[in-house]
């Protein structure tokens, strides 16, 4: 009995002595697909290569499901060690009410502001100049994905930009194709008129409306322009009855769809789809019009602790997603542009390096959970899903939009 | 001796009149607490709240009816009312007749009744969910009930309600009426197995038909089977949420929303709690209007009578 007793209290000291130097954080986030797998193993193996423990909190579901659950955990007081979340406005009451870990020292020790390309995107990790996220990848929105295959079966040229793609809608119609793939959430329809408005209103309206929240602009001409151009995108894609991106994605695969408007986490399902950028498919950033991109994407959080040691591990985790290896090694998995701009990413393909391209060359917007808050971005995003798939005209629809953008926030 | 005894112990009882069955009163009290904070204090706590400005946190920044009135100025909202309107009368009918009619075919004394019993109220075994996703494959064009009746030769045959914005509530009706009916059915059923044989051979003395037996003289003394049902109709209607979410998930665009899912989408996804508290309101509200003068009716009259 005694020597059972004694091998259990040495198996208990030894759990504990190991506890001790390597430490367990607990990383939330909603990377559950193939390849976003794949990219946190990345980031798994990095910590754990410096003797810690990556304990995978992986939450199934949209960031919609994962982020009430992440959320409610920081404010109940069971918090994670680090949680993954969208860098924008989402974080900012959390950080109102001293929950997140002030990051500020690890980033001036490791030079962030130097590094980090666009700049943009330490701004939105940073409120009342003390920085609170680590920004880990770029997404951007502005992409149309071209079927060859449903080009070459009309027997039509690819088209270089929006204006020959919706040139060309009538004759993929006439051979029976879908001219344009939509699945119908009002989050996808809102990429897809994000990606136009640019397109058609240029830039500097595009800028005023969303970034300075100007009405005017809004209700004035370029904008009458824009949602007419949405309207007649409507039509095209009239008679697409999926709901989900990835379904839209597959019509464009197969040929069914001439093209989709949607964001550049569309090439993971070519790539499972072993289809070959340029021979099977093509894309456009700004609808080869704008080729600007915005800069949306993932960053993390460190909920506040306790115990002096794990918001030590804490500020180490910090500086390791950011260290040049991980991001190569992460981004290449996630098919996403990494947020440094000093490393090495020849081994990207075509479309990444279109927007690494971009990115150097300084076309970047900020994206929409940077601009408004997930309040007005719920309200437009509803008024775009009652516009796509009802009868409501152009300007009754631009009437409405211009309130939204008047009152939001 | 034995009479001065008795006052004594007479005014002993009194105070032990609360302690009497105190085991009984004991083990209700958590029940009654749990009503009073949980329900009574999180409703009070909600519809304050529908009066701040909260986002994310709950908040004391007061804005009056600011809330209220973007309510009732989104679109969504009314959309959302109207569709609530529309399923909850036509399935609150429908049910019931339905319902009823089962109930009475079966109470004809046919054969295997238990058999037809079981199958008719065998989806109300299934939850919502499943319901939801079910019948958006049946309802499918593509391989559900459409494809199959185009496939037996009738090739201009069209049912695809789900995708048209005008009809997708009726979408949801059917796969509504589908899951609730049965039990609808098993309570009318029990409740005509009370009535009792004597009306039945009075009815057929006097040369009463059966419909007209049933609709004349069986329906009225079912008032408190219909009750019953009405009450579980009502509360299936109200709570309808998970049944959209699984079937069209408010597509297509806004036509098939619902109060409830509005309630959730801007307190969690939107982040503003103010907005979804004050539709929760709206909703609870809307249930005391018509909960109020039927209590009155039910409870206030049983009383005077």
């Amino acid at each position: 009995m005694s020597k059972t007793l004694k091998s259990l209290l040495v198996g208990t000291a030894l759990t504990a002595a190991s506890a001790a130097t390597a430490i367990e954080l607990e990383v939330t986030h909603w990377w559950t697909s193939g390849g976003e797998a794949a990219a946190v193993a990345e980031f798994a193996d990095a910590w754990n290569a410096t003797g810690n423990t990556w304990v995978d909190g992986a939450i199934a579901g949209s960031g919609s499901t994962a982020r009430p659950i992440i959320i409610s955990r920081i404010i109940g007081g069971d918090p994670m060690a680090a949680t993954q979340l969208n860098h924008g406005r989402q974080a900012q009451e959390l950080i109102e009410a001293g929950l997140l870990l002030d990051l500020t020292d690890v980033a001036e020790a490791g030079g962030w502001a130097d590094i980090v390309n666009p700049s943009s995107l330490l701004d939105a990790c940073t409120l009342d100049g003390k920085i609170y996220c680590v920004p880990v990848n770029i997404h951007s929105a502005q992409w149309i994905w071209l079927s060859h295959a449903a080009y070459e079966n009309a027997g039509l040229e690819i088209p270089a930009d929006w204006n020959e793609f919706v040139a060309s809608a009538g004759d993929l119609e006439a051979a029976g194709t879908l001219p344009l793939a939509m699945g119908q959430q009002g989050w996808q329809q809102n990429i897809a008129f994000g990606a136009i408005t640019i397109a058609v209103a240029g830039l500097d309206a595009w800028k005023a409306v969303n970034i300075d929240k100007d009405a005017d602009v809004a209700r004035g001409a370029e904008y009458t322009a824009a949602w007419e151009a949405i309207a007649n995108a409507r039509e095209l894609a009239r008679a697409s009855n999926v709901q989900d991106w990835n379904q839209a994605t597959n019509m464009v695969i197969t040929g069914q769809a001439g093209a989709q408007i949607m964001g550049d986490w569309a090439q993971g399902e070519f790539a499972v789809a072993e289809q070959v950028e340029g021979e099977d498919y093509s894309c456009l950033p700004g609808l080869g019009l704008n080729p600007v991109l915005d800069t949306g994407g993932d960053a993390f959080y460190f909920p506040v602790n306790d115990d002096p040691e794990i918001t030590g591990a804490q500020k180490e985790l910090a500086a390791l997603l950011i260290s040049p290896e991980v991001q190569v090694s992460f981004n290449l998995a996630k098919g996403s542009l990494p947020v440094r701009g000093d490393i090495d990413m020849s081994s990207a393909n075509g479309c990444m390096q279109k927007g690494l391209g971009i990115l150097a060359d300084g076309g970047v917007l900020p994206s929409a959970d940077i601009a408004f808050s997930q309040d007005s971005m719920l309200q437009i995003e509803d008024l775009m899903a009652q516009f796509w798939s009802g009868d409501m005209s152009a300007a009754d629809a631009q009437a409405s939009y211009a309130q939204l953008i008047e009152d939001a926030d | 001796m034995t009479v001065p005894s008795d006052p004594p112990a007479t005014t002993a009882k009194r105070p032990n009149r609360l302690l009497k069955n105190w085991m009984a009163k004991l083990a209700s009290l958590p029940m009654i607490l749990t009503a009073l904070v949980v329900f009574a204090g999180g409703t009070a706590w909600t519809v304050t709240y529908s009066f701040t400005g909260s986002r994310m946190l709950p908040r004391t920044n007061w804005v009056g009816f600011d809330q209220y009135e973007r309510l009732w100025n989104t679109d969504r909202w009314i959309i959302s009312i109207k569709n609530l309107g529309i399923y909850g009368v036509c399935s609150m009918v429908l049910t019931l007749v339905i319902g009823f009619t089962l109930a009475a075919c079966l109470d004809r004394k046919i054969r295997f009744e238990s058999a037809f019993r079981s199958i008719f109220l065998y989806p109300f075994a299934l939850s919502f969910v499943v319901t939801g996703l079910v019948w958006q494959w049946i309802l499918n064009p593509d391989f559900g009930l459409q494809s199959i009746v185009r496939g037996w030769g009738w090739e201009s045959f069209t049912f695809n309600p789900l995708n048209d914005p005008n009809t997708v509530i009726y979408g949801l009706l059917i796969a509504g009426l589908w899951q609730g009916t049965g039990l609808i059915m098993c309570i009318m059923l029990a409740g005509l197995r009370g009535i009792d044989e004597d009306i039945w051979k009075a009815a057929r003395v006097d040369g009463i038909g059966t419909v007209k037996t049933y609709v004349m003289v069986i329906i009225p003394m079912m008032r408190p089977v219909f009750i019953t049902a009405l009450v579980l109709i009502a509360s299936s209607i109200i709570k309808l949420y998970d049944l959209v979410v699984a079937q069209t998930g408010g597509g297509p665009g806004l036509s098939s929303e619902v109060p409830a899912k509005y309630v959730i989408e801007y307190m969690f996804r939107a982040q503003n709690l103010g907005q979804g508290f004050a539709a929760s309101t709206m909703m609870l509200c809307s249930v005391v209007i018509i909960l109020i003068p039927w209590a009155y009716l039910e409870f206030g009259g049983k009383k005077r009578g």
